[in-house]
């Protein structure tokens, strides 16, 4: 499994601020709780404890400390070539909102190049073997990328339908996006990232015309693993349904700004 | 896939709660609809504990079924795959377990 898919255990993580000075990311501090009884002559000790409870507790942590600056963070997946990039692309040229990136990718710098010709303020996560971000990786992110108070913090994950799914990085929404050259049936074959969608966007739909597929079809396949994210069709590349998507994100916003000073955004477990 | 990382994450709990000493065996409560396959976990286990205080534990993982209530009939039912479906048609289906990732207990040498 693993020499297969080659996750690795992030001793390779690598984050970057591009467009900027290059100065390396200093790791935060991680102050460690132990919060056990006196083991001493016990044989068997009851955990009950989630297994990804220190990744739970990090992601925590990133959502007060987001909370505190009164931003939100979309965590964005889908499978590699939906569209992630493009989508984001247009969104910080034509969304009237304070937007900044984190992009997560195994290898390369190219996706935070595109998104630093913008002008977005953007920091590259590179994860070397690993296959998902998790809570820690985006803590570093977000410490290099240091957005401006308001912002919204849009964390692109690892192109992956499977891993991501597991990992609470501290978002506000999970936003997925399946485009119509990938088929009807990705839901149904990656339920785990659709069940735990706010918002899944359908990309691609330009393409519709040439494709052997009806838009129906994949709501209907949504809807039977999620029966209560939204959904919203577009077109990336072309513009067809992008507004929607803004006014989407803007609500985020004026969310945030309504509770600000709470830990406000959803909570995932 | 994730779960090196998910293997991971058991023995930084263990590590973290028992610092120091020695087990011998873990017990986990794996869900059907956690989206961590039981097999893989087991693949990961020894060469993740090793030179941790789990090295050569046994892992015992209790497969847990996913569960789900039918608002619409009132049914209670099994649920083996995420999609949400009552078999009187209705997709108003709520889960009620099934998604369970859990380190149980552990046994202290």
């Amino acid at each position: 499994m693993c020499a297969t898919c080659g996750c690795g255990d992030g001793a390779g993580v690598r984050v970057t601020a591009v467009g900027r000075d290059g100065t390396p990311v200093h790791p935060h501090p991680h102050p460690h709780h132990h919060d056990h009884d006196d083991p001493d002559h016990a044989h068997t000790v009851v955990l009950e404890q989630r297994i990804l409870a220190k990744n739970d507790r990090l992601a925590e942590r990133n959502r007060r400390w987001l909370a505190a600056r009164g931003c939100v963070v979309v965590n964005l997946m889908s499978a590699p070539g939906s569209g992630k990039t493009t989508l984001l692309e247009r969104t910080i040229g034509e969304a009237a909102l304070p937007l900044a990136v984190i992009e997560g990718d195994q290898e390369t710098l190219a996706d935070a190049r595109r998104i630093e010709a913008t002008g977005c303020p953007v920091v590259q996560i590179n994860t070397g073997a690993g296959c998902h971000l998790d809570a820690d990786m985006t803590a570093r992110g977000l410490h290099a990328l240091d957005p401006r108070p308001g912002s919204v913090v849009v964390v692109e994950n690892v192109g992956n339908l499977v891993c991501p799914a597991l990992f609470d990085l501290g978002e506000t929404r999970r936003v997925v996006i399946m485009s119509t050259t990938e088929g009807p049936d990705k839901p149904l074959k990656y339920p785990q990232m659709f069940l735990g969608a706010d918002l899944v966007l359908v990309n691609k739909i330009d393409l519709l015309p040439h494709l052997d597929l009806r838009l129906e079809e994949i709501v209907e396949n949504v809807r039977a693993v999620n029966p209560t994210a939204d959904l919203l069709p577009l077109s990336a590349a072309r513009g067809e349904g992008m507004t929607t998507w803004y006014g989407w994100l803007g609500r985020l916003t004026d969310a945030t700004a309504a509770h600000h000073g709470d830990a406000g955004g959803t909570v995932r477990s | 896939m994730h779960e090196l990382s998910v293997t991971q994450g058991v023995v930084d709990a263990v590590v973290d709660a028992l610092p120091g000493r020695r087990i011998t065996r873990v017990d986990l409560d794996i869900g059907a609809l956690s989206g961590v396959e039981p097999e893989a976990l087991r693949f990961c286990f020894d060469l993740v504990t090793a030179g941790t205080g789990l090295e050569g534990a046994e892992l015992v993982i209790a497969e847990l079924p996913g569960r789900a209530h039918c608002e619409d009939c009132g049914s209670d039912f099994v649920l083996d795959t995420c999609i949400l479906l009552c078999r009187c048609g209705s997709a108003d289906v709520r889960v009620r377990s099934g998604q369970e990732l859990q380190i149980r207990s552990v046994r202290v040498a």
